[in-house]
């Protein structure tokens, strides 16, 4: 198993047929900042161990010495040169955003540390 | 930072204070360290990437993340990191794209950062350091592009601030392997990794204005074991120094732990500047699963042979490579060749000077001696002065000619820095030619001599250092301006004749 | 003449001829859709005064044959951004919502002087295939009241059927416009993945998105897609090729056309009138002197799954940034960040996003990635790969659009796996991004269109309307309309 910042990359889990529990769906759910009730999160359970099983006939493939294909196109090298333009009026910015200060976005505070690893 | 400071920082880096409870273990750091590229636009958007606008004025619908908008990818950017990269001695990936890592923090608008997984700018690098003069490389894992977030102030009012001016300005990451062993060895890489980048010009790499950035991963074991300890990373490291004071905090802590027979758990530690200590931010456990993606919305780029030797080709020469030639080609010291490589502003302005024809070790003394001094007592950069390389030069070689005496000199160099031109110019307008001529000489002598019969009969009686207040009534005579060696000859001559 | 056999080129010509003016058209268009819609719920919102601003200026320019769209009223998805008009996804998430720039189809819809008369009902985010999830209520199917439009792009199906407007843009990640124009016996056509530029489109899955025509007539759907299509710097998937003249040379035919026929395209699961009629399809095909082969396609029914992980998995990522934050939906009295996070996303999301979004974020998960995301992009590269084959010896693929004619509200929405099934035939041409259209094949025992699908080979779009119009030409299902 090899992982680089907590994603692994190399674990393959061609059995993947174990259905999904109330627990994971709740991680998936807090990684996907969603939250669901009991009752919604039992009936969700339940229609997402449906979608699953349909999702698990991709092992009916061989996708052995098959790349991957990610992208809807096969186009490379399309960059732009670095040249600026000035930014966009900020009151214009600012006409969705609920709540502004001095110029800044006003959101409530965090409190846990949160991602300060970019 | 003055010259000379920055010189005692980078040269008298001892291993000194480690403590006895040390011998016991050895410690293993490795860094992260982010540095933002000096581009005119950001990474994937075309909004400004300058420091310190007012906030949220450098953006646009891209920086906000708005529904709807694309990333484009900057090509000035991506030509600079491979700079960086093959500087920092990377093999350059030929095929690379983007992916996202999904997190949620209002500095990150899309809720995804734009980065590089699998196929990083650069890989398998490395960079020399020389600690207590003996010489190490360490290795650099990788080297990869992504765009930086914006900015959150934390309000006392129950509110956070978003600034979203930072949002998308490109961001090396610069990943280094456990290879160090100190914090003196962190010290010195990091001082590497930073007089390499701005060598080649990329980045200010500025750790005050958070152009670079270092996180650090330490552990210590057992001398001896193979396995590595388990791995704390800190965080808030903010200058060179606190890298090593936490670094050197951190060793000592898990040593005690270690000594207590306490298990070092894995996890994020926060350096507290104040408290000079590091405590616990969140553990293993809490790290956060980033279901990193390509990203579908740019395509794979390729770094062809012709663009990457273009790129090679444009990377100025290096300073352990210019030391080197200042050395052998020269004949300077060491210890000038140091000095002058410090910035890439003085090493170029050096072999500017030298290539408009001044002798080498003449053009080092300028400036390391006057130059510097009066650059540092005036607040200013090289780029800040009137003076010309060229003028510097001939300024140098009116004094090796006898021309202008060396005291003069100091004279002409703060004139010229002020208001630039040609010494030569300036030494005629001021009239401050050295008089060397014996017939322009000779009357005054003469007069001096006249004027002190007692002086004449001290020499003569045995004190030769009479002539010594003769020399100084001629000096006055002239305003400093008769060359002292063609004066002693005169007089000596003229006394012996009475 | 009616306002079902009103066309893009018909109004043109009229507004040549001065018999129209286009403020004529968009008061008309304002009053049918205040009529119309009070039963149908094809639009969202209204572009009412702007639209008459801009049809003024447009009557003051004047009109030639060489501008068919000047002065024309046309609908707009609501997952594409327009300046000033608010943009909603049909999602409460967006509600509020009115975009600061215009999407790069609104540039050119701009340029070729086209009026955005206003926005119309989808699916939220895209996501359905009936416009049953919809944040603003049911969009009805004008041919049975009691069915639905098909989806995502039902309102712009809809708005075209019954008479509303004359031309739509919808969105296609899955069949978005092919299935509704085909549940509404209308043309609509997704292009070639990167002909039409992306900027603007509010993202559903960034690698299958395209935006794309939705007309009566072959002929109006390559006007249009003339128009809105070519190169966008600022989308670098959009492709850097010359736009053919797509309305030219319609008149071709396909005599001599190689036309490859998957077996799998008639199997299990699809309806027996909608086999038969797109049979009768392909037989006419034939009378019009194309050579039509049967060929395999064995892995397309793993188009499903795949494209299920793959398109969930991006929109898990491109709707992280409804957070909020800057824009959209904010929950109300929140105690923390956090709080803010969860409750506006749970809040502003109706329950087919959610159940995308959590399986996107599944897919791609620690510890699930290799076994789902990543053998979902393998499979994509299969089906993609088999599609390249058959396009190396055919000029084009034909089959059925969807598996059935519009079924009745509730139907399907009740069992997402049922509602994804249905998907079958036009999911694997995203999933490849090839160009696929629907055009009008018949009807079945209930009066309901079928539609017939021509996918053709990359940037072939030219040659897809060349057969549609011959197509067209020798039937006369484009002829009838809703009663």
């Amino acid at each position: 198993m090899i992982e680089y910042k907590g994603m692994i990359l190399s674990e393959l889990k061609e059995e993947s047929q174990m259905a999904i529990s109330e627990e994971e769906v709740k991680h998936v759910a807090q990684l996907s900042k969603l939250s669901f009730d009991e009752s919604e999160l039992h009936g969700f359970t339940e229609s997402f161990d449906e979608i699953l099983e349909m999702i698990n006939q991709l092992d009916e493939v061989d996708g052995s010495n098959v790349e991957g294909m990610f992208r809807g196109t096969d186009v490379q090298n399309v960059m732009r040169e670095d040249k600026s333009v000035s930014g966009t009026e900020r009151e214009l910015l600012f006409k969705n955003v609920k709540t502004t200060k001095d110029g800044f976005i006003q959101v409530p505070t965090i409190i846990d540390g949160g991602e300060d690893d970019a | 930072m003055p010259l000379n400071k920055q010189l005692t920082l980078a040269t008298n880096i001892q291993s000194k204070g480690r403590e006895l409870h040390m011998s016991k273990y050895e410690t293993v750091i490795g860094l992260e360290v982010h540095v933002e590229l000096k581009t005119e636009s950001k990474m994937f958007s075309p909004s400004p990437a300058h420091f310190g606008a007012e906030p949220n004025t450098n953006t646009t619908v891209i920086d906000w993340g708005y529904p709807g908008v694309l990333p484009v990818m900057n090509r000035g950017a991506i030509a600079e990191s491979i700079k960086a990269a093959v500087a920092l001695n990377c093999e350059i990936n030929p095929v690379q794209s983007f992916d996202r890592k999904n997190y949620f923090y209002p500095d990150n608008p899309k809720a995804y950062q734009i980065t590089q997984l699998d196929q990083p700018i650069g890989e398998h690098g490395y960079v020399e350091i020389e600690v207590d003069g003996e010489k190490k490389k360490i290795g650099i894992t990788r080297l990869h592009l992504e765009e930086d977030a914006g900015k959150n102030i934390h309000g006392t009012d129950g509110s956070s601030y978003v600034d979203l001016n930072r949002q998308g300005t490109a961001l090396m990451e610069i990943v280094s392997e456990p290879d160090m062993r100190s914090p003196e060895e962190a010290y010195a890489y990091l001082e590497k990794v930073k007089e390499i980048i701005l060598y080649t010009g990329v980045s200010d790499v500025k750790m005050e204005e958070g152009s670079m950035r270092c996180d650090a991963n330490i552990s210590i074991r057992p001398f001896g074991q193979d396995e590595f300890g388990n791995k704390v990373e800190i965080k808030n490291l903010n200058s060179f120094n606190f890298v090593r004071r936490g670094l050197a905090y951190e060793e000592k802590r898990q040593a005690k732990e270690l000594d207590a027979d306490k298990e070092i758990p894995q996890e994020t530690r926060r350096y507290d500047e104040a408290a000079s200590k590091t405590t616990a931010m969140r553990g293993k456990e809490g790290s956060a699963d980033y279901r990193y993606f390509p990203e579908p919305d740019m395509p794979v780029f390729t770094v062809s042979e012709e663009w990457l030797s273009e790129i090679t080709a444009s990377i100025p020469e290096l300073p352990v490579s210019r030391r080197a030639r200042y050395i052998a080609d020269f004949d300077l010291p060491e210890y000038d060749a140091m000095v002058l490589t410090l910035t890439p502003e003085m090493s170029n302005y050096f072999d500017a000077t030298v290539t408009a024809g001044a002798d080498a070790k003449q053009a080092s003394n300028w400036l390391m001696g006057e130059v510097s001094a009066y650059l540092n007592e005036e607040n200013k950069a090289l780029a800040d002065i009137k003076l010309t390389p060229a003028s510097l030069a001939e300024m140098i070689s009116l004094i090796q000619d006898g021309t202008i005496s060396s005291k003069i000199g100091k004279q002409v160099f703060k004139a010229l820095a002020e208001d630039g031109g040609s010494a030569k110019a300036y030494v005629e307008k001021e009239g401050l030619v050295q008089m060397s001529n014996p017939d322009q000489l000779l009357p005054i002598i003469t007069e001096i001599l006249d004027n002190n019969q007692q002086s004449i009969d001290d020499y003569k009686a045995g004190k030769k250092r009479a002539t010594g207040f003769l020399v100084g009534q001629i000096m006055k005579a002239t305003k400093g301006q008769a060359n002292p060696g063609v004066v002693n000859k005169l007089l000596v001559e003229e006394i012996n004749k009475r | 003449m009616t306002r079902f056999d009103e066309t893009i080129r018909s109004l043109n010509v009229q507004l040549i001829a001065g018999e129209v003016t286009s403020v004529q058209l968009i008061e008309n268009a304002i009053a049918r859709i205040k009529e119309l819609d009070a039963t149908f719920n094809a639009f969202i919102t209204l572009n009412e005064e702007a639209a008459l601003d801009a049809a003024k200026a447009s009557d003051a320019k004047g009109y030639t044959a060489d501008r068919p769209l000047q002065g024309i009223p046309l609908g707009i998805k609501d997952n594409i951004v327009t300046k000033d008009l608010k943009t909603t996804a049909a999602s409460k998430m967006l509600n509020d919502f009115v975009p600061i720039y215009n999407a790069g189809v609104m540039e050119k819809l701009e340029t070729a002087g086209a009026i955005a008369i206003g926005k119309l009902n989808m699916d939220e985010f895209a996501m359905g295939g009936s416009t049953e999830t919809s944040y603003f209520g049911n969009t009805l199917n004008a041919w049975d009241t009691a069915r639905v439009p098909g989806g995502s792009s039902g309102g712009s199906a809809a708005a075209v059927a019954a008479g509303e407007v004359v031309a739509s843009l919808g969105t296609d990640t899955g069949g978005s416009i092919r299935q509704p124009a085909s549940f509404n016996g209308i043309v609509g056509m997704k292009p070639t993945y990167g002909r039409v530029s992306r900027w603007g489109l509010i993202a559903f899955a960034s690698s299958l998105d395209q935006i794309g025509p939705m007309t009566r007539t072959v002929e109006d759907n390559a006007i249009l897609l003339e128009a809105i299509s070519g190169h966008d710097q600022r989308d670098s998937t959009s492709a850097d090729l010359a736009v053919p003249n797509y309305s030219a040379n319609l008149n071709v035919g396909v005599k001599g056309k190689k036309i490859a026929v998957p077996k799998e395209f008639f199997g299990a699961g699809i309806d027996e009138s909608v086999q038969a009629k797109v049979r009768e399809a392909i037989e006419t095909f034939k009378t019009l002197g194309a050579i039509v082969e049967e060929v395999e396609m064995p892995l397309n029914k793993y188009g499903i799954p795949a494209y299920y992980v793959i398109a969930s998995s991006e929109a898990s990522s491109n709707l992280q940034r409804f957070d909020g934050v800057r824009y959209g939906y904010r929950a109300e009295g929140v105690k923390n960040l956090d709080d803010l996070y969860l409750r506006s996303r749970s809040e502003g999301f109706g329950m087919e996003v959610k159940r995308r979004i959590m399986l996107g974020s599944f897919s791609l998960s620690s510890g699930y990635y290799d076994a789902y995301f990543k053998k979902a992009a393998k499979v994509r590269r299969l089906i993609t790969d088999d599609f390249k084959r058959i396009f190396a010896d055919y000029d084009l693929i034909l089959g059925p659009v969807s598996t059935s004619t519009a079924y009745k509200f509730g139907e399907k929405s009740a069992d997402p796996v049922e509602m994804y099934m249905s998907d079958l035939l036009t999911i694997p041409v995203n999933l490849a991004g090839l160009p696929g259209m629907s055009v009008p094949a018949g009807f079945d025992e209930d009066g309901l269109p079928i539609g017939l699908q021509i996918i053709g080979n990359y940037f072939a779009e030219e040659t897809m309307y060349q057969a549609a119009y011959a197509f067209e030409q020798a039937t006369d299902f484009s002829d009838k309309h809703p009663e």
